[in-house]
């Protein structure tokens, strides 16, 4: 009899934990999104920020922080897809593969403030850049590079067996049978997890603070040369992203309208992190049925 | 014409076969031997990234000790952070290694039940509705960044504590609840995956013996899963140590030891974001805070270390 109290009392207790957390993230968006709505509109997305006085707008920073996540996203996936085909396919058990197993454990665990730091010292100071969009991509890519070599191992390892012996028995080299097989049937579930990963680049701060600046040069729009000072394409200038606007005009401010301003970029920021999400499940189930025929 | 054509086909005629076909799978390995190649560089990059860091980050960070003559004592043992002053510099960083400590312990002390709890819900009270809602819950709190976390932090629960419980609200106890949110899906996460990577015998074993579904999870399933658990735990733990933000918009950032959860303190991360952009490069007090991102570092590799450990213990 007592045991069964126990066990009732026991489940309750699971179901009041599961319900905290449910309500806490009910609770998160409905604040962000219902605080944010009131300020988002077409012209805060579209006016530049203000250092001093209140009606400043994200447009910049909104720029800013997808050309980031895009040029991040160019030096990541490449290099990750390369590392983790190396690990699924070549890597042989033994010293080596452990070193760089643990590397990849070290990079995925460090904090971001650490990377942010090792940027400063790498991609700032020593190259002499100074604040760059380049810098802070290189040192999201250090941030990002371990989930996408995790990802793409995952994707290959989770290919059937078959399919690889298949190709290797019909006297397919090894390079060719990654090239032709296994890397396109592990595409959707690599293309799931970057996009997961590029939600997380989007929302990332700590690790641009010291590398992409806490400023944005005055851009001129229709200005598209690469290589001058006020273009927006320009990789060599200092770019504050969304996520770090919220922290700058928190912390050191001068705006009256400190309040509006990051509950709008909260509400987008979050908005466009529910996007990734959406569109990764989206994408992911969208080719799993094109792939497998299932309904 | 024709004369061409002749020496044509004898040239065909006097390449043998053999050698033909060596050619052409010599083509074939130097596709092989490319492809070797790109990801054998992408390898080396990951190696060289870790080095790299580890390297740059321990010389700048020794040079407070080399250069400029801190006492390694006196920076993790000294209560006293005063490095602008003039006439006699103060390096005590302790109220900053206990502030991260601190903060981090208690954040894991809400998360860990809570976490687990969840884990165990999805995986054995409900494991059909109840993961069906509470994965897409978890992987949306991982998505949210962590200075929205901060951001909400700062105008709802420090105006609350400081309604409520008095103080000025920049406090361990925000600081606390805004890192227990954050780290709650890490744990989560990794201890569904510990509690659904059990054996069903071992459930099936125990019910069989008479045993309820709560005595199943105390006595069989959790003591099964603990190395994992505690993976989970330190996990989250890691995360919590290293974030700056989000915890640096809540706990107050003063210098002083916290003497109560209600009062205000400063972390590691908190003060390496605040004073690392208003420091020159290289003087002695700039120094001091690549010093205590060195300590950083050596926290991560400490936690990496205590998760190998954990997991070489793993029985299942």
């Amino acid at each position: 009899m007592n045991a069964k109290v126990a066990d009732r009392v026991a489940t309750g207790v699971f179901i009041v934990i599961a319900f905290i957390i449910v309500s806490v993230l009910i609770g998160l968006f409905s604040f962000i999104l219902y605080h944010g709505f009131q300020h988002v509109s077409l012209k805060f997305l579209t006016t530049p920020s203000s250092n001093m006085s209140a009606g400043g707008g994200i447009r910049d920073q909104l720029f800013n922080s997808f050309y980031v996540l895009f040029i991040t996203m160019l030096i990541t996936v490449p290099l990750g897809v390369g590392g983790g085909v190396y690990m699924a396919e070549y890597a042989r058990p033994g010293r080596i593969t452990n070193i760089i197993r643990s590397c990849i454990e070290v990079l995925a665990s460090l904090p971001s403030i650490v990377i942010g730091l090792f940027g400063l010292l790498m991609f700032v100071t020593l190259t002499g850049w100074g604040y760059t969009i380049l810098g802070g991509a290189l040192a999201l890519t250090v941030f990002n590079l371990p989930v996408m070599v995790r990802v793409t191992e995952d994707a290959i390892h989770s290919v059937p067996r078959d399919l690889k012996e298949a190709s290797l028995a019909l006297g397919i080299t090894h390079w060719h049978t990654i090239k032709t097989i296994l890397l396109p049937s592990a595409f959707p579930t690599i293309l799931t997890g970057g996009i997961l990963a590029a939600g997380r680049v989007f929302g990332e701060a700590a690790a641009l603070l010291f590398t992409a600046g806490l400023s944005t040069p005055r851009l001129d729009y229709t200005d598209w040369n690469p290589f001058s000072q006020i273009s927006p394409l320009n990789i060599f200038r200092p770019a504050e992203t969304l996520a770090v606007h919220i922290w700058s005009i928190n912390t050191q401010g001068l705006i009256p309208d400190v309040d509006a301003v990051s509950n709008g970029s909260a509400a987008v920021l979050i908005l466009s992190v529910l996007l990734f999400n959406l569109l990764a499940r989206w994408i992911g189930s969208l080719i799993h049925k094109k792939v497998t025929a299932t309904k | 014409m024709t004369y061409f054509r002749g020496v044509i086909f004898f040239m065909e005629k006097l390449v043998p076969a053999k050698e033909r076909l060596l050619k052409s799978q010599k083509n074939w390995m130097n596709g092989e031997v490319r492809g070797k190649i790109i990801v054998f560089i992408c390898a080396i990059i990951m190696i060289s990234a870790t080095i790299a860091i580890t390297i740059f980050l321990g010389t700048k960070g020794l040079q407070s000790f080399i250069k400029n003559g801190v006492s390694l004592i006196e920076f993790l043992t000294g209560k006293q952070w005063n490095p602008s002053d003039q006439a006699k510099p103060q390096y005590g960083a302790l109220p900053f290694i206990f502030g991260s400590f601190t903060v981090t312990f208690l954040a894991a002390l809400i998360a860990a039940p809570l976490g687990i709890g969840g884990a165990i819900f999805m995986t054995e009270i409900a494991p059909s509705w109840g993961r069906k809602i509470l994965q897409p819950v978890i992987e949306l709190l991982v998505g949210i960044p962590s200075v929205v976390y901060g951001f909400i932090g700062l105008t709802v629960l420090v105006p609350f504590i400081r309604v409520h419980f008095g103080g000025l609200g920049f406090s361990l106890l925000s600081g606390m609840i805004v890192l227990s949110i954050m780290i709650l899906p890490t744990i989560t996460t990794i201890a569904t995956d510990a509690m659904s990577s059990l054996p069903k015998t071992l459930r099936e074993g125990s019910y069989a013996l008479g045993a309820t579904r709560w005595q199943t999870i105390r006595k069989v399933l959790i003591p099964a899963a603990i190395p994992s658990l505690l993976t989970a735990i330190v996990l989250g733990m890691a995360r919590a140590f290293g974030e700056a933000l989000a915890v640096q918009m809540v706990i107050g950032n003063v210098k002083t030891m916290p003497h109560s959860i209600l009062d205000a303190s400063g972390t590691l991360t908190t003060i390496i974001t605040l004073n690392m952009g208003y420091t020159t490069f290289g003087s002695p007090e700039n120094n001091i805070l690549w010093s205590m991102g060195l300590l950083l570092l050596i926290m991560s590799f400490a936690f990496i270390l205590l998760i190998r450990y954990l997991s070489s213990r793993r029985k299942i």
